[in-house]
């Protein structure tokens, strides 16, 4: 087993895809976006209950691989609670993490999908379900598609 | 007779690493690798004989048309065509059958009217007739596929072959389940029934002898680059007399009799459909993969293929929790499979490290992917080079990815 790729799938990623968190679709939810990738067939869809500009809740659905299944799983558990600016912030230090690969300094579970910047290939993967809840946050009623949203 | 003994020195690409490990090259289906014959006669064409074809008066230009004509005749005869005339040159098998649909599709289909297609169709045998329909006012129907064992239901072929049926496109090997199709049957009810047969020829034009008047097809369409030769060319059969009945589907320079103004008269088939500078260059190297593949004999090429089909199927089903498509019995060759735990593009990545060249996803195949209950499967296809030992580096390699994510 390379260390590429035990970096890229970290005890994080393969538990966030195994025990998937905050899944399945809540019933309160106020906000809905859907994410696909259309080159691998990956899909997922984000339910949001937002009050104020508080994510108050959050679930996601849907299949693909492990990257993008324990990505969303994973984002999930890093916005509930937080409110829409601090989310977006959340997101530009994901994205930041797999298109450079740099970890970030303080420990967090998000340091995990830093191996996926040595794969490119992937990294559509990892910011499928952020992509979708982006989309929500914006009432965006557009399916999120990799095919038009930069990584 | 080429030699099969030292095959794989025949393919310059196959003699490198992958991530540290030999490259084992099971990505077929999708493109195949191209032997140093072919890459030699695309040189010399651009070496020596480079001109535009058919217009110019010069030495270069009339050994260039010799070529491209050469590579047509050669065409013929590798499908045993009745002509020359009846090879159309395009960019692959995907234009062809846009060609057959938006042409023959758009001059004889009409409101009412039924394209009749299968389940198991590519979408590059789906789309295009979904187009001319929406243009037409034809339906679609489709003859269905009997689940993983991958078969087409043939007892309900009569029976979806009504008078309203204009039209039989079926693809000849699945490029998804390994299914073979009984082509030349399929292509006899159709005619009984007076509908006129397409048949989508990308996956068994390189791996078996294909022969469209023993099929008795109208017409047949194909890719160069997933038979030993280069991207960018293809042709397509049609029997002459539906060719000739065709209007143009595309207009411009060297498919024209006479311009004027407001109105002009078309060549005959081929040129008809030939419209522009045609890709000659890569057609005289479609010429010399078919040389290369007669070398080494299509019937042996189907043998082999076969054998490594079956071969993975009974080596893969040892993989626990492995879920195979296709039939047990003949296959082509490839193998497609899923895990219920594993996604299919981690098993390509983890693969890959290993220096294996896989294909993972819905393979252009994504309304059978939902009848079946996927959102994709993994993909070995083998060609001339592969062999047996390959097979078993898969399968470690697939053994140590399913324990990696199951822990």
């Amino acid at each position: 087993m390379s260390s590429d790729l035990t970096d890229l799938y970290q005890h994080v990623i393969l538990d966030h895809n195994r025990r998937p968190r905050n899944r399945g679709r809540i019933p309160t939810a106020n906000r809905v976006a859907h994410g696909d990738n259309p080159t691998c067939g990956d899909q997922c869809s984000v339910f949001l209950r937002l009050e104020g500009d508080r994510i108050a809740d959050i679930s996601f659905d849907g299949s693909g691989c492990a990257i993008s299944q324990a990505s969303a799983s994973l984002m999930t558990t890093q916005v509930k609670g937080k409110t829409a600016a601090e989310a977006r912030a959340l997101y530009d230090h994901f994205h930041d993490i797999v298109t450079t690969g740099r970890e970030p300094e303080e420990i967090s579970d998000v340091a995990a999908f830093a191996g996926v910047h040595a794969f490119p290939a992937r990294i559509k993967c990892a910011t499928l379900g952020w992509h979708a809840f982006l989309n929500a946050l914006k009432d965006d009623p557009a399916p999120a598609t990799t095919e038009n949203t930069p990584d | 007779m080429n030699s099969w003994k030292n095959i794989r020195d025949d393919f310059p690409i196959l003699n490198q690493e992958a991530n540290g490990h030999p490259l084992v090259y099971l990505d077929n289906a999708a493109t195949t690798q191209k032997p140093r014959a072919v890459i030699d006669a695309l040189s010399r064409f651009y070496e020596r004989d480079n001109a535009n074809v058919h217009r110019g008066l010069h030495t270069l230009s009339m050994r260039a048309t010799a070529g491209y004509e050469g590579a047509r005749a050669r065409v013929a005869a590798f499908v045993n065509a009745a002509a020359p005339e009846e090879i159309v040159f395009t960019r692959g098998t995907t234009e062809s059958i846009n060609l057959v649909a938006a042409s023959w599709g758009g001059a004889n289909l009409k409101p009412g009217d039924v394209i009749l297609l299968t389940e198991m169709e590519h979408h590059s045998n789906l789309v295009p007739w979904q187009l001319v329909a929406k243009r037409t006012g034809a339906t679609l129907r489709f003859v269905p596929v009997n689940g993983d064992e991958g078969l087409l239901d043939l007892p309900s072929l009569d029976r979806l072959l009504t008078p309203e049926v204009k039209v039989f496109a079926f693809t000849h090997v699945s490029n998804t389940l390994g299914t073979i199709n009984p082509a030349a049957a399929l292509c006899a009810r159709a005619r009984n029934a007076g509908v006129v047969t397409v048949v989508d020829a990308a996956q068994s034009i390189g791996h078996m002898p294909v022969d469209v008047r023993a099929m008795d097809c109208d017409f047949l369409a194909f890719s160069g680059h997933k038979m030993a030769g280069v991207t960018g060319i293809g042709a397509l059969y049609g029997r002459r007399a539906l060719l000739d009945a065709m209007p143009p589907w595309q207009g411009g320079g060297g498919m024209i009799a006479h311009v004027d103004f407001l109105e002009s008269r078309w060549k005959p088939a081929p040129e008809r459909f030939e419209a522009g500078t045609p890709n000659f260059g890569d057609a005289v190297a479609l010429g010399a993969a078919c040389d290369y593949l007669d070398g080494l004999g299509r019937a042996e090429i189907q043998r082999h293929g076969a054998a490594l089909g079956r071969r993975a199927y009974e080596v893969l089903s040892g993989i626990p929790g492995i879920r195979l498509l296709g039939p047990r019995g003949e296959r082509a060759a490839l193998v497609s499979f899923s895990f219920a735990d594993v996604h299919a593009h981690d098993v390509v990545t983890f693969a890959d490290q290993d220096g294996i060249a896989l294909r993972g996803g819905h393979h252009c195949n994504q309304p059978l992917m939902k009848k079946l209950g996927l959102t994709g499967t993994t993909r070995a296809s083998f060609f001339v080079y592969n062999t047996e030992k390959e097979i078993e580096v898969l399968a470690a390699s697939l053994r140590r990815t399913v324990k990696f994510f199951r822990g």
